[in-house]
């Protein structure tokens, strides 16, 4: 399902009041790859994810999926290969119902009605949220939520799934049914996220944010044993190796 | 000052309808074609915004009592007056269908005189040229609270004369007026000093965001200038054959043993307005009377014809609570 | 604030009475508002002194709520709630309007009590019916409703995103004030305080639209909100639709109480 290669070259942004977000960032995700982006608040990684989906530009450097720039003449083919999950549902659930809601980027592809209606079964089903499609998004937890965004995204049949903090604000069932979804899931994964804890489980490799550059790139296992490193970037060692 | 349905005649609803209808379809067009998507969840979340904000209230100044947002100028300075009569439409919507404000049929009312005015009469006529761009926070404050102030005393006269125009209620233009204005001039000023608190602020917290007034057009002025006139025409027309003014006749009025005894304050003045417009030449008087005898639900008083009224009336009530039981078994 | 708490309470609740599966909601959104415009205009098109000729009408309003399920003490609440203006609009009546008018057998009463109550009961007609449409149909097929009639895209999309984001922004803005209670504030703040509170509240709903602007885009929003939803019509909204117009037009052509107190009491005429 995956055969795209995701790349950033030199990634370089500032906001508009001068603050630097990114600053050089450069890495290269593998097909089918699940990676980890971690640092501390104001590392540059959500900036970094927007990039990458092409929702924001960068001042300098550029992001390749396979052979195409992110640009926004590209922004057909980059919406078709990369699904973004934002870290906070409500921003993403939009629509009057759930099942409006997953099918709406569906709709946005050009497929037929019924074709859309039946994408968002299947992404619901996914899941396991078939239950809630003719909910409101206002009446879903937080779990219900994230599940469902998490749908909307898959039903336009990404090959790269973005994911901005899947686990903020979740209680610990709904974070533990959120990551055994990711563990099944084949798209190629880029998580930014404070959670090492789910770093563990979902990733096979992370990188570290400082000051708007990748400072670690490695195994979880190896990359979260260095202590130092970790409290420069306003980290701590996983929970589960504490005590 | 919404209007409710119940003071409304079906011909004065409908030419408010119509009017803010036809408004609505040129903002949803200007909107369209001004092609910022971004602009779709931006009104909408602004919505919300007002709404929410509408039901926070803070302590005025000077007085013991408390105020809270209006947002119909606050949204025009924010995204300029058409989309941001939309958005304004939408709420009153939502507080007509939900929480019973106004009414269905008042809504076009409603959305005129909360609307429309604001956001193409105060803002382009009174807030813009006040407080062109770049103005100092002072200027703009000032310029808020004018316009607000400016947006709160027009809304007033429009109750007014809807609620005469339709002549549902008894109530003389004059002490309406006289009552209306000085509250709504209090209002007004609330509406001004939040509307010029949340626009400062924003100066302050993000520049970006309130650096760009849309810029409005001499000719869509012009029209909209037209347009106002023609519904304040429509209206006065809908209200002078009324029987209303009429039975403001100085024997009748509540208001002469005041104008005999003249009084200071709101009381004395209202007394005088209502002299004023109690004179005014009664001319329709008999057409009016005619009028009105033909359209009672008593044409001729009659005893039998009364009595079975009254049986009448009871029995209707009392059917329509058996159709509601018998309709409420069915399911 | 605990006003934005249960205005948002009462939101939700309306839109939970609409999600159930009754005889109102099965029903088009469209028959229901052409039906409701219909009978707004018709008991708004008496005279002034109307009374006893509008309680037919009543039965628009009982219907609605019964085939909706609609609490009956929900209606009376929200109508009670609505009410003050209504009764402050016509209560200048009876003192202004003195005219004697005969009601029954040697009873007159001043043609400003008559028009008072007929003010309040076409207030009480008009928001109860309007109430239980909406009760029986919810804010989305109502806007599907509304759009299939023809009203501009852009306006009922902004209707669904103001119905979406008042449960959202609204939560935030009583979650501040009760974090400023928490810490001591009392009463309604000073202007200052409102600015700051008001403003940050409006500062965050400019982030939230950005950030929404964005997932939107990411799941290729251009400018059209496209959705699965249809609408059916079906030949029950055609007799809907049909059959209270024509009781609309029978009751305001025939002064069916009048009938009725007639056939009771033997009194011809």
């Amino acid at each position: 399902m995956s055969d795209h290669l995701v790349e950033a070259i030199g990634l370089s942004y500032a906001y508009p009041d001068g603050t630097t977000a990114l600053d050089g960032a450069s890495f290269r995700v593998a097909p089918g790859e699940s990676v980890a982006i971690v640092g501390g608040n104001g590392a540059g990684k959500s900036t970094l994810l927007l990039m990458m989906a092409g929702l924001l530009e960068a001042n300098a450097g550029e992001v390749r999926i396979g052979d195409v720039s992110v640009t926004p003449g590209s922004r057909d083919l980059v919406r078709r290969t990369i699904g973004f999950v934002f870290q906070d549902a409500d921003d993403q659930l939009f629509m009057p119902t759930v099942q409006e809601d997953v099918a709406f980027g569906p709709l946005n592809l050009g497929v037929s009605a019924e074709e859309a209606a039946s994408l968002a079964a299947t992404a619901l089903d996914v899941v396991g949220a078939s239950h809630l499609a003719d909910r409101p998004p206002y009446h879903l937890s937080g779990g219900e939520k994230r599940a469902v965004a998490l749908a909307g995204v898959i039903a336009m049949g990404p090959n790269v799934l973005l994911l901005d903090e899947p686990t903020a604000g979740l209680d610990p069932a709904a974070r533990r049914r959120l990551i055994k979804l990711l563990q099944a899931f084949e798209h190629t994964r880029i998580v930014a996220t404070h959670d090492l804890d789910l770093v563990l489980d979902v990733c096979t490799r992370v990188l570290v944010m400082e000051g708007g550059r990748i400072v670690a790139d490695g195994a979880p296992d190896a990359v979260f044993r260095d202590e130092p490193l970790l409290a420069r970037c306003h980290l701590e060692a996983p929970l589960r190796w504490q005590g | 000052m919404h209007m409710a349905d119940a003071l409304l005649s079906p011909a004065v609803g409908g030419v408010m309808w119509v009017a803010s209808a036809a408004t609505l379809a040129v903002c949803a067009r200007k909107v369209s074609a001004r092609s910022e998507d971004r602009l779709v969840p931006l009104m909408g979340v602004l919505g919300a915004f007002v709404f929410a904000a509408q039901m926070i209230n803070f302590a005025i100044p000077g007085t013991g009592s408390s105020g809270h947002l209006g947002g119909g100028l606050l949204l025009a300075i924010l995204l300029g007056p058409s989309a941001a009569f939309l958005v304004i439409a939408s709420v009153l919507t939502v507080q007509a269908l939900f929480f019973a404000d106004g009414g269905l049929l008042a809504l076009g009312a409603n959305l005129f005189n909360m609307g429309v005015l604001p956001c193409f009469v105060a803002y382009p006529l009174l807030y813009r040229p006040l407080a062109p761009a770049g103005s100092s926070r002072a200027r703009v404050g000032f310029a808020a609270v004018v316009a607000a102030v400016g947006a709160l005393l027009l809304g007033a006269t429009g109750v007014v004369l809807q609620t005469v125009a339709s002549g549902i209620s008894s109530l003389p233009s004059g002490p309406f007026l006289a009552l209306m204005l000085p509250i709504h001039l209090a209002i007004g000023l609330a509406e001004g000093l939040a509307t010029a608190a949340l626009v400062l602020f924003l100066a302050k917290a993000r520049p970006d965001l309130v650096a760009s007034p849309v810029p409005v057009r001499r000719r869509s002025l012009a029209g909209l200038a037209v347009a106002a006139a023609l519904v304040a025409g429509v209206l006065s027309w809908f209200a002078s054959p009324r029987p209303d003014g009429l039975e403001w006749s100085i024997a009748h009025a509540a208001g002469t043993a005041e104008l005999k005894a003249p009084e200071s304050g709101v009381h004395g003045s209202l007394a005088l307005v209502q002299a004023t417009t109690a004179l005014l030449p009664d001319y329709d008087m008999p057409a009016a009377k005619v009028a009105l005898e033909e359209e009672s639900p008593w044409p001729e008083v009659n005893a039998g014809k009364s009595f079975a009224g009254l049986v009448g009336a009871l029995a209707t009530l009392a059917l329509v609570v058996a159709a509601g039981f018998a309709l409420g078994r069915r399911r | 604030m605990s006003r934005l708490e249960s205005a948002l309470a009462d939101l939700r609740l309306a839109d939970t009475l609409a999600s159930r599966d009754t005889a109102l909601s099965r029903l088009d959104p469209r028959a229901k508002i052409v039906t409701t415009i219909a009978f707004l205009f018709a008991v708004v098109s008496y005279e002034r002194h109307t009374v006893v000729a509008l309680l037919p009408f009543l039965l628009y309003p009982v219907a609605l709520a019964s085939m909706g399920e609609v609490p009956w003490r929900w209606l009376a609440r929200k109508l009670a709630l609505a009410a003050p203006f209504a009764v402050l609009m016509g209560i200048a009546n009876p003192v202004l309007d003195r005219t004697p008018m005969e009601v029954s057998q040697g009873v007159t009463m001043a043609g400003g009590w008559i028009s008072f109550g007929s003010i309040l009961l076409r207030f009480a007609l008009t928001v109860t019916a309007a109430l239980a449409v909406v009760a029986g149909t919810g804010m989305h097929a109502l806007c599907a409703g509304l759009a299939a009639l023809g009203t501009p895209r852009v306006f009922t999309a902004q209707l669904l995103f103001l119905w979406r984001y008042t449960f959202v922004l609204g939560g935030e803005g009583a979650r501040m004030a009760t974090a400023r209670e928490a810490r001591g504030g009392r009463g309604s703040p000073t202007l200052a305080v409102y600015g700051s509170l008001a403003g940050h509240l409006l500062l965050r709903a400019f982030e939230r639209a950005e950030r929404i602007y964005r997932a939107m885009l990411a799941r290729g929003f251009d400018g059209e909100i496209r959705s699965v939803r249809t609408l059916r019509w079906s030949p029950r909204d055609t007799v809907f639709v049909a059959g209270w117009v024509a009781f609309f037009i029978a009751a305001r052509a025939v002064y069916l109480p009048l009938v009725l107190g007639r056939l009771l009491t033997g009194f011809g005429g």
